[in-house]
């Protein structure tokens, strides 16, 4: 329960309401153990972009920078979406994986632990 | 015929009729309506005039001591500048410490004088209300002041002359301005427990510590006199903040729950503020003068411990996060660098990698933290840049709906991992950068729904440069960032190449060599 004490009538709109991205929605993305990117990135997207696309463009433009990406077995990755696992289909939308505005979509790399193991 | 002589006043006698005197009980309305704000956080206040003044200080004392004070601090940065003092610092680096200050600071300090000026309007006592007056004027002086001072600088190096544009704008100073906006739109004993007590009493000491020792180790005689001349008003501020907290537990049993939630979530938000400026202790200052981790174990675990002891008669616990915060002072100063270096487009200051002496400082420093997670990375961004490889992340960040920090910093217990927390409300989902931040949102979820997060606003397209076509069709919403923030291209990128490296070198060599 809120513990808000205003003293008139107090009811705002949500800065980030789905609304205001006309026709877009958030979709977060971090590489987990691979902290030299800092913090995840985020990007405005129709829901029906491929999930593909996530992947060839905006994950390895960001994250091809590090000496690991060339290192990935894509047959070991696996994926959150907040905390909670799951796989996503390449072919398939953002939509149609479930994901919706402003989810977080964790990526983990096993066996790659970034710069000398040391989560970097 | 003898002559009367009044007696002189008393100091005591004095302060009560300037201060005290001069105050009235409202009659033609009632005093409860005049003074609506002292009441609805659920405050209960029996007896103001309970309230014991920390210090009796009257006004026109306080214009003289203060303008003497002025006095003597302009007549320094006039001689500092006669002299081309900044060809006197230790390194060209450390201009970038002024420009980091100089864009975030000032701008809060002004922040802080209207908030004082409100609940000065807002108490009903006469002390608090004499006292929040004079703290509001003391704010808008080191306003002042820091602008002065730092501005000198202005004529010789980039970056520094759109701060006022790019406090509201930029993104990395968003933490800072929702630091303050948050205070200013709670109540009045709210914003007296998040500035007053958690952030002039608990942590003030770390912001001084790396400004003003800092200047000092580094020959900047100007910022050192402007910190001096505020520290002495800090003392006071210090002493305000808590006579507030002992007079509110002292009033009512109740008011101690509401004193503890605030002092658990602004002690946190002041924590996070602080993690650059911890970063310009570690990283910024060519010569330093203490580790964060040495300056938290003594102004926070120490000097904290001591107060929050003292205040546990009151039946206040130490605030919540404060095991968090020993835990933190371990890596928070890394993150932020590397959250800085990465961007050099973005910051109209320079970063760079430290020379294998300061690295070599910070291991000894940090012996639990520093080799074994930070410096590999380090030393392969310096490797990266040396081949004409330097790391730029071009992406938008993701920061926390509560302090707007980028989210960076790691999950508890685990320093390679980083540390997500999400809840949704109305059916929105929100991210923060830990537990604290997300009871603080859940507490006031309306609150927080309305944060501005400059990445989420550029996307928007809310952020764009005066003149931007919204319906042209290769516009991309946020494509013009920089134009919107104002940004010298000059100031930003890596120390290594830069203008004001250039300049410096030139300008101390004429002053040193024939």
């Amino acid at each position: 329960m809120t513990l808000l004490k205003t003293l008139a009538p107090y009811d705002f709109p949500s800065s980030d309401a789905v609304e205001n991205y006309k026709g877009r929605q958030l979709l977060y993305v971090n590489w987990e153990r691979h902290r030299m990117f800092s913090r995840p990135f985020v990007l405005a997207l129709p829901p029906e972009t491929p999930f593909a696309e996530i992947i060839d463009k905006h994950m390895t433009d960001c994250f091809s920078y590090h000496p690991d990406w060339a290192q990935i077995d894509w047959s070991k990755v696996e994926w959150l979406n907040g905390p909670r696992p799951f796989t996503p289909d390449r072919d398939k939308s953002l939509a149609d994986n479930g994901i919706g505005h402003k989810d977080l979509i964790r990526f983990i790399t096993p066996g790659l632990d970034g710069i000398a193991g040391s989560g970097y | 015929m003898d002559m009367k002589v009044s007696k002189k006043l008393g100091l005591k006698e004095r302060y009560t009729m300037m201060t005290r005197d001069l105050a009235w009980d409202t009659t033609f309305q009632p005093m409860d309506k005049v003074f609506p704000q002292v009441g609805y956080e659920g405050i209960k206040i029996h007896d103001w005039d309970q309230w014991e003044d920390p210090f009796r200080l009257t006004m026109d004392a306080y214009w003289k001591y203060q303008a003497e004070k002025e006095r003597k601090l302009y007549a320094i940065l006039d001689a500092f500048n006669q002299n081309n003092g900044h060809l006197s610092v230790t390194d060209a680096r450390y201009m970038n410490v002024l420009k980091l200050f100089l864009g975030s600071t000032p701008p809060l300090e002004l922040m802080a004088a209207r908030g004082f000026s409100m609940v000065a309007r807002q108490m009903v006592g006469a002390g608090p209300r004499v006292a929040c007056m004079m703290q509001s004027v003391d704010e808008y002086r080191h306003f002042q002041t820091q602008i002065h001072s730092i501005s000198n600088y202005n004529r010789f190096y980039n970056g520094m002359d759109e701060f006022a544009h790019q406090q509201s704008r930029m993104w990395y100073l968003s933490d800072g301005k929702s630091f303050f906006d948050d205070a200013i739109t709670a109540g009045p004993f709210e914003f007296m427990v998040a500035i007053g007590f958690a952030f002039e009493y608990v942590l003030t000491n770390i912001l001084f510590v790396p400004f003003i020792s800092g200047a000092a180790y580094n020959g900047d005689m100007a910022a050192m006199t402007v910190g001096f001349s505020a520290q002495s008003d800090e003392a006071r501020h210090m002493t305000l903040g808590l006579e507030c907290i002992k007079f509110m537990l002292e009033q009512d049993p109740d008011n101690l729950p509401i004193v503890q939630r605030w002092i658990d979530k602004w002690t946190w938000r002041g924590t996070r503020k602080l993690a650059s400026v911890g970063m310009m202790m570690d990283y910024m200052l060519p010569k330093r003068i203490m580790s964060f981790k040495e300056a938290w174990e003594i102004y926070f675990e120490q000097n904290g411990s001591a107060l929050f002891n003292d205040l546990a008669r009151y039946g206040v616990k130490v605030p919540k996060c404060f095991a968090q915060t020993i835990e933190e002072k371990e890596h928070i100063t890394h993150q932020s660098w590397i959250g800085f270096y990465m961007k050099p487009d973005a910051c109209p200051f320079h970063t760079w990698i430290p020379a294998p002496d300061e690295l070599d400082w910070l291991s000894e420093k940090y012996p639990n933290t520093f080799d074994k997670y930070y410096r590999p990375v380090l030393e392969h961004f310096d490797k990266q840049e040396k081949a004409g490889n330097r790391f730029n992340n071009k992406t938008q960040p993701m920061n926390c709906q509560v302090c707007v920090s980028t989210i960076k910093f790691n999950e508890p217990g685990d320093p390679m991992e980083m540390c997500f927390r999400e809840t949704v409300y109305k059916g929105e989902k929100f991210h923060f950068c830990s537990d604290h931040c997300k009871e603080i949102f859940e507490d006031e979820p309306e609150k927080y729904v309305q944060t501005f997060i400059s990445s989420h606003a550029a996307l928007q397209g809310k952020c764009e440069p005066e003149g931007t076509d919204v319906n042209a069709h290769d516009y991309r919403p946020g494509a013009r960032m920089h134009a919107y923030w104002r940004m010298d291209k000059r100031a930003s990128g890596d120390f290594n190449g830069s203008e004001d490296q250039k300049n410096f070198a030139q300008w101390r060599d004429q002053a040193t060599k024939n």
